[in-house]
């Protein structure tokens, strides 16, 4: 049973799977690095998606429907980058509020551009081809996999590693890191710090627009009202899991991509897709508690350490004099 | 010609005025003390020379030439460094990218890091500042956080370090290492600004203090030629009695016991290991130790933020053991707690709601279901005037005093209760003389009038000052109770470090 589960097209689609939500978790990490608490990855993909659609509908190029997705994105996360900064408002309020937007204003532009509901596929849409990579074709179980992958799905990973190396080992990283932490003392030191907010948001904002397009131009050319269907939520969890690390946000996304790919399985074993389609989200909520669980144990331990008694003994021996005036 | 000078200061927040035409002038190679009482406007001053702050009028000029800084970043680029009171430090980071931040070696795209480690390294080696350059920040002691913000002003290469009560938070061998450190740093040319309130630190570091009294300066004086009566005068614009007055004791009833009570830590050794103790009406009992051994802990039971595992709490004669804590403040418990930013009051709430609190459910703060909010202001004004509480109106948030002023809201509030029974914890730590002296009186006056006071505190002068009975806590246990008469700094010091016993 379980072997029979690890087929080359379970890793296939968990691959699929885990693309866009990476993408989104990296999106995250990089706002909650800068302290903008990113709610609003749901919207900002789905606006990447319609965006994505656009471009390459009118430019018969999904090269161009990508550079849409991640210009649109990008442009639709002004929002939250000057919201949060310039105007101080409440990154969670702006999130939801950008959320609500997107799924309302694409739905609305799906009417206004193409004038259908609900779904737009056409022809002229030029979907993301496949990359295979030679060397990586003769890898057994998932060699198959590998070969049926879009550039998006590489470059998450690559982008993956490129933004660990960013973050902790450039100064441009480190200030970043600081800035999310303790803003005043980024600003004490001279780093601008609304400056470094603004633009990470924008960033991440093509990366959720990156997200988009693997949505709307990946495995199939369509476009569909809230087509993101939960995905920006289930990266948020991964951001939170992986506390803003990149690789940790990576590795919680590859656990949800497999339940997800591990749910598709079953229900073609005839489990009721409405069982299987929350495998995802039970993953989350059981990562979630056993997260959570361990890092409360944690900070108990590492309440208030009393001193040992040689501590205690050597103030004192040192300090028993001169303390008053 | 002074290194740094300043003349003229004037800063007014609204229509409180911080500084008044202060003069200010350190030489190169100088450790020169910044005193002045809490609102004396210390800290505003070297908010302005640290360009944190514009000034109203006035001017400071560097090496004699007239500077004008638009932002600290400003102040640091002329060789300024300052070490705030709360560290602006990264607790994620490391202790060398927290050092670097801002100003990192560079090779290619990446930090060098190698470069970086051994900077701070060097820096740490050379002032003595001991250091590991990979700690996690956050792991990390007070004191040593506090050597990492030097290190940090350091690494940009300041030439006038300025330091704002950088005592206040170490322990007497860190203060004396820090000390160290500060003359080795004005011995190689750096010129040290040293804002404290302490007497025995002025005399026993700076070549030279000014005083600031209500914004002014009031005096420079070189220390070697000065007493401290002398200082605390002009910091006070009167004579302060240092000795505590207390009539002769007369111990009434028990009004507040623990029995038997220990409390498990996770740590497997218990945090409070089966401590009884009395306190009778008209006495003060202390309780010494150095911090972290149990005092915390029990406090929170006797008070009822916390349930013991085992003993018992009795208030005027009751079992409180299983009560609330408004069920505690009821039978006749107030309560100065050692936090007052975080415990003891809502920094943003105004000061006629912080001293209400406790009080608004009642006539005269309460009308029917609603509070009376001209009760509130009118109650908060008589504290205030009756604490000498500085601060602009009783509408001002208590969150922006100074740590004198909070704490004379919170004993305003807590001594207004009348209660039987008071425990204050830490209730001066951080505060000027004048401040101290205050609540000292404060304290006697509660003894004087019958009540029960249980005083926590690490700073052993006040202990032994004010107690009737010393309590000394030692790993969970009280290893003593002497009457004042046997309690000295000897045999206290030494039972607070756990050796000797209680002779006899």
């Amino acid at each position: 049973m379980i072997g029979s589960l690890f087929t080359p097209f379970l890793f296939q689609s968990a691959a699929q799977a885990i693309t866009p939500i990476l993408l989104a978790a990296l999106a995250g990490v990089l706002c909650g690095r800068v302290g903008v608490f990113n709610l609003a990855l749901e919207g900002q993909m789905l606006a990447g998606a319609f965006a994505a659609i656009v471009g390459s509908f009118l430019a018969h190029s999904a090269l161009v429907g990508v550079a849409a997705a991640m210009a649109g994105a990008a442009a639709f996360s002004l929002i939250l980058a000057y919201g949060a900064t310039v105007f101080r408002g409440d990154p969670v309020v702006i999130g939801i509020g950008m959320n609500l937007l997107a799924s309302g204003l694409t739905a609305y532009l799906l009417r206004v551009v193409f004038g259908v509901s609900g779904t737009f596929s056409d022809p002229g849409v030029v979907g993301l081809g496949r990359i295979a990579i030679p060397a990586l074709a003769g890898v057994p179980v998932l060699g198959w996999a590998f070969a049926r992958q879009s550039a998006i799905t590489w470059a998450a990973w690559a982008l993956t590693a490129l933004i660990g190396v960013v973050l902790y080992l450039t100064p441009v990283g480190l200030r970043l890191r600081g800035v999310g932490e303790q803003p005043e003392a980024a600003g004490a030191l001279g780093v601008d710090v609304a400056r470094y907010r603004i633009v990470t948001v924008l960033v991440a904002g093509a990366l959720t627009g990156l997200a988009g397009a693997q949505l709307s131009l990946g495995a199939v050319s369509v476009f569909a009202e809230d087509m993101s269907a939960g995905r920006g939520w289930i990266a948020v969890v991964a951001v939170m899991l992986g506390r803003n690390n990149p690789l940790y946000a990576a590795a919680a996304c590859v656990l949800f991509g497999f339940a997800d790919a591990i749910g598709v399985n079953l229900q073609s074993r005839g489990l009721p897709n409405q069982l299987t389609d929350a495998a995802p989200y039970v993953a989350t909520l059981l990562a979630l508690v056993v997260s959570h669980r361990r890092r409360s144990r944690f900070s108990q331990r590492s309440r208030k350490p009393a001193p040992t008694a040689g501590e205690a003994a050597a103030a004192h021996r040192r300090g028993g004099s001169g303390r008053k005036a | 010609m002074p290194e740094i000078a300043a003349a003229g200061i004037v800063k007014r927040y609204g229509g409180l005025v911080a500084n008044d035409g202060v003069t200010l002038s350190a030489e190169r190679g100088e450790i020169h003390g910044v005193m002045g009482e809490n609102g004396a406007g210390k800290t505003t001053l070297m908010n302005i020379l640290f360009g944190m702050q514009a000034p109203d009028a006035g001017e400071i000029r560097l090496r004699g030439a007239a500077v004008r800084f638009r932002s600290q970043i400003d102040a640091m680029a002329a060789g300024l460094g300052m070490v705030h009171q709360s560290f602006k430090l990264f607790g994620s980071l490391t202790a060398w990218e927290n050092i670097v931040y801002g100003a990192e070696p560079r090779r290619g795209p990446f930090v060098d890091r190698r470069a970086a480690r051994a900077r701070v390294a060097g820096l740490a080696a050379r002032h003595r500042l001991a250091v590991d350059p990979d700690a996690r920040v956050g792991d990390l002691s007070v004191g040593v956080r506090q050597r990492i913000e030097i290190l940090k002003a350091l690494h940009r290469d300041a030439r006038i370090l300025i330091l704002d009560e950088p005592t206040a938070v170490l322990t007497p061998p860190e203060r004396d290492a820090l000390f160290e450190v500060l003359k080795s740093l004005a011995a190689e040319g750096r010129t040290v600004l040293l804002v404290t309130h302490k007497l025995h630190e002025a005399t026993a570091i700076t070549d030279r203090v000014t005083i600031l009294r209500d914004g002014r300066t009031v005096a420079t004086l070189r220390t070697a030629d000065t007493g401290a009566a002398e200082i605390v005068r002009a910091m006070t614009g009167r004579s302060v009695n240092l000795e505590v007055r207390k009539r002769p004791r007369a111990p009434g009833v028990p009004l507040l016991r623990a029995i038997d009570v220990t409390i498990a830590s996770p740590s497997g050794r218990p945090a409070v290991d089966r401590v009884s103790l009395t306190v009778r009406g008209g006495e003060i009992v202390g309780i010494a130790g150095v911090a972290g051994n149990g005092q915390s802990e029990l406090v929170e039971a006797l008070v009822g933020l916390r349930k013991p595992d085992h003993g018992r709490v009795e208030l005027c004669g009751r079992d409180v053991t299983d009560a609330d804590v408004p069920a505690r403040r009821a039978a006749g418990l107030a309560y100065i707690p050692e936090d007052r930013a975080a415990v003891g009051s809502a920094p943003s709430a105004s000061a006629a709601d912080n001293l209400a609190m406790g009080f608004h459910r009642a006539p005269p703060l309460a009308r029917g279901l609603f509070v009376d909010p001209a009760a509130f202001a009118a109650w908060a004004l008589a504290l205030i005037r009756r604490y000498a509480i500085r601060i602009a109106n009783e509408r001002v948030a208590v969150g922006t005093l100074s740590g004198g002023n909070l704490q004379k809201i919170v004993v305003a509030r807590e001594l207004a209760h009348e209660a039987p029974a008071l425990i204050a914890e830490q209730p001066t730590r951080g505060l000027d003389v004048g401040a101290t002296e205050t609540i000292h009186e404060r304290l006697v006056a509660e003894r004087d009038s019958g009540r029960a006071v249980l005083l926590v505190s690490a700073e052993l002068g006040e202990i032994l000052a004010l107690s009737d009975r010393v309590l000394v806590m030692f790993e969970g246990r009280i290893l003593a109770d002497l009457p004042q008469e046997r309690a000295d700094e000897q045999s206290v010091g030494l039972l607070m470090a756990g050796r000797g016993t209680e002779p006899g």
